[in-house]
């Protein structure tokens, strides 16, 4: 009854908030759509400069999509260093050698994968020696850069988890700054019927914003999905559930809106390179363990690009369901700080 | 003992803050359907006083009782209509919500909080602003929003923290009527305040300084006492002449 009408409430105050209620629901998919854009974009103009090939391989680069440029050696090497070229080629005996930027990952495999393309269609060059194979020398960067993989799966469970811990802390702690929270311990509510509330409350509008993200992603922006839909869902949900806790939990800690926001580099940055954004070395990896993101990435990750059912992500989900938990018994006590019954 | 004749009985609390004493004894005990003043200077420990009463905070020695029950007690909290000094309102939703959510958490009926609500509105002359968004109010609105919604669940003790600040005289001589009626029909109220001429209007007055009670009695009685003119005059002679800090 008492937690009904503290989640209604709480519903009310957001619809009546048609600001807060859009950003819950439609910022996640702007920046999804942004990283989307930013990630997938296909290169168009890729230049290479030619220093020394014959025709044949010239005119295999142009069906390939790049744009060659003929130089000597040492204006090749101008015009990499003024990034104007993205790769240099010569030709010696049969030998493909390349200068590439390696600078930027994406750029380079799309320009080598072209190269290695156009050398294949040559007749008079036989691909089975050895001694033939282009020989790749990164000039900038390197080849084993970290590739940003599995990152749909990774960018939902982390938006839906940022903005959710973002707005279920603040108002929590407008409930308190407020004075509402003062007057709300003077009624006969338990402090836990608050908390369970809350999460009711604004689990009700996750619900929503899950099915909105997952369906945006999944069908609309048509990321790499083989599992099942409502495991997808339902890890979202988690994710936010968590976020949900933990934002209210740590807004116990905060003063002002300020303080909250203070939260951000401190808890949310760091799980997004701790949780599969980047390769780790294996010490730094463990670290990924003690943060919620992980386990919401790696389900996702095991449902939405290797299929797997529930089975394979029980862990998971035992895992952010009793972090949850813990986080809103946490918050239950800490709340005795206000009203010690 | 006391526990017969008074509604709210302090006995030798005291009030730490970390390091702090915030009260130092403080004894006293409200009559039932009397209207209390507790006059003081702010900083002087009248908030956390109520507070105790209301059964947020709890005393860190002492005893407090309300209507016969030792506090904080849970269940006691539905007899009491706490209202704090700060409007504490939700402003992105209407009075109506407001009132309906605070109705449903004191465990109230749909139809019974329904009437109830316009009844409370009509008392504090809000009943056109219904359902206005509290964000649209001004501050004397909102104090008296506040009012009608600590009053909201019938409460048979009423401990008000500054009601009538940002009031104006008109409405706030309506608010005292509307008190009087209340404490006629039973209800004991306990008001804080720190404007003498309001304090006269109780039925009986407790002044406080630092956390200590320096004087209780009728406002006649204070007055006579020492054979003061004015309010003011007897709470400066019971405060000795030292000055606030």
């Amino acid at each position: 009854m008492r937690i009904k009408a503290l989640a209604m409430r709480i519903l009310r105050q957001l619809f009546n908030d048609k600001r807060t209620l859009g950003l819950i629901l439609c910022a996640p998919l702007l920046v999804l759509t942004l990283i989307y854009f930013i990630l997938d974009t296909t290169i168009t103009d890729m230049k290479v400069g030619v220093v020394n090939a014959p025709q044949q391989y010239i005119e295999n680069l142009y069906q390939n999509n790049i744009t060659p440029v003929r130089c000597t050696e040492s204006e090749a090497a101008q015009l990499l260093k003024e990034e104007k070229i993205l790769a240099s080629v010569k030709m010696i005996s049969g030998k493909v050698y390349i200068d590439i930027d390696g600078s930027n990952t994406t750029k380079a495999t799309a320009v080598l994968a072209a190269m290695e393309q156009a050398k294949r269609g040559m007749s008079a060059l036989q691909q089975e020696r050895v001694d033939l194979k282009s020989e790749i020398n990164y000039v900038y960067g390197a080849g084993d850069l970290g590739m940003f993989d599995n990152f749909g799966s990774l960018f939902i469970g982390f938006l839906v988890f940022f903005f959710t811990f973002l707005i279920s802390g603040i108002s929590f702690l407008q409930e308190r700054t407020s004075g509402t929270l003062e007057k709300l311990l003077s009624t006969p509510i338990k402090r836990r019927d608050i908390v369970i509330g809350y999460i009711f409350g604004f689990g009700t509008v996750t619900v929503v914003q899950s099915a909105i993200i997952t369906f945006y992603v999944i069908y609309i922006l048509d990321v790499m999905m083989i599992g099942s839909l409502w495991l997808v869902m339902f890890i979202t949900l988690l994710s936010a559930m968590t976020a949900l806790s933990l934002g209210m939990l740590l807004s116990t800690a905060a003063s002002s809106e300020f303080q909250m926001i203070q939260f951000i580099p401190i808890v949310i940055v760091p799980q997004v390179f701790f949780t599969g954004l980047f390769d780790l070395s294996p010490e730094w990896a463990v670290v990924g363990k003690f943060m919620p993101l992980y386990y919401v990435a790696d389900a996702l990750d095991k449902v939405m690009i290797r299929g797997e059912g529930m089975a394979s992500i029980a862990l998971d989900v035992a895992l952010l369901l009793s972090l949850t938990l813990l986080f809103m018994i946490a918050n239950t006590l800490l709340l005795k700080r206000y009203r010690r019954i | 003992m006391e526990s017969e004749t008074s509604c709210i009985i302090l006995n030798k609390v005291n009030k730490y803050f970390g390091d702090k004493q915030v009260l130092k004894d403080v004894s006293m005990s409200v009559p039932y359907g009397c209207i209390y003043g507790l006059l003081g200077p702010s900083g002087c420990g009248k908030t956390t006083t109520v507070k105790i009463m209301a059964g947020i905070l709890e005393s860190t020695s002492g005893e407090t009782y309300v209507l016969g029950r030792k506090m904080p007690q849970l269940d006691m909290m539905n007899e009491i209509g706490y209202m704090a000094q700060s409007d504490a309102l939700y402003t992105m939703l209407s009075a109506a919500d407001n009132l309906e959510f605070f109705a449903a958490v004191y465990g109230m009926k749909k139809a019974q909080y329904k009437k109830r609500i316009l009844e409370v509105m009509e008392l504090v002359n809000l009943a056109d602003d219904l359902n206005k968004p509290v964000s649209a109010y001004s501050g004397g609105m909102k104090r008296r929003l506040s009012l009608a919604m600590a009053i909201l669940h019938n409460p048979k003790v009423l401990i008000l923290d500054e009601p009538t600040v940002g009031i104006d005289p008109l409405l706030r001589q309506d608010i005292w009527k509307e008190l009087y009626k209340m404490s006629e029909n039973g209800v004991t109220i306990l008001v804080t305040t720190h404007v003498m001429d309001e304090a006269v209007k109780c039925h009986r007055l407790a002044m406080m300084r630092r956390g200590v009670l320096i004087a209780q009695g009728t406002p006649d009685e204070l007055q006579n006492r020492i054979g003061a003119a004015t309010i003011e005059e007897a709470f400066i002679h019971y405060g000795g002449d030292e000055h606030e800090d």
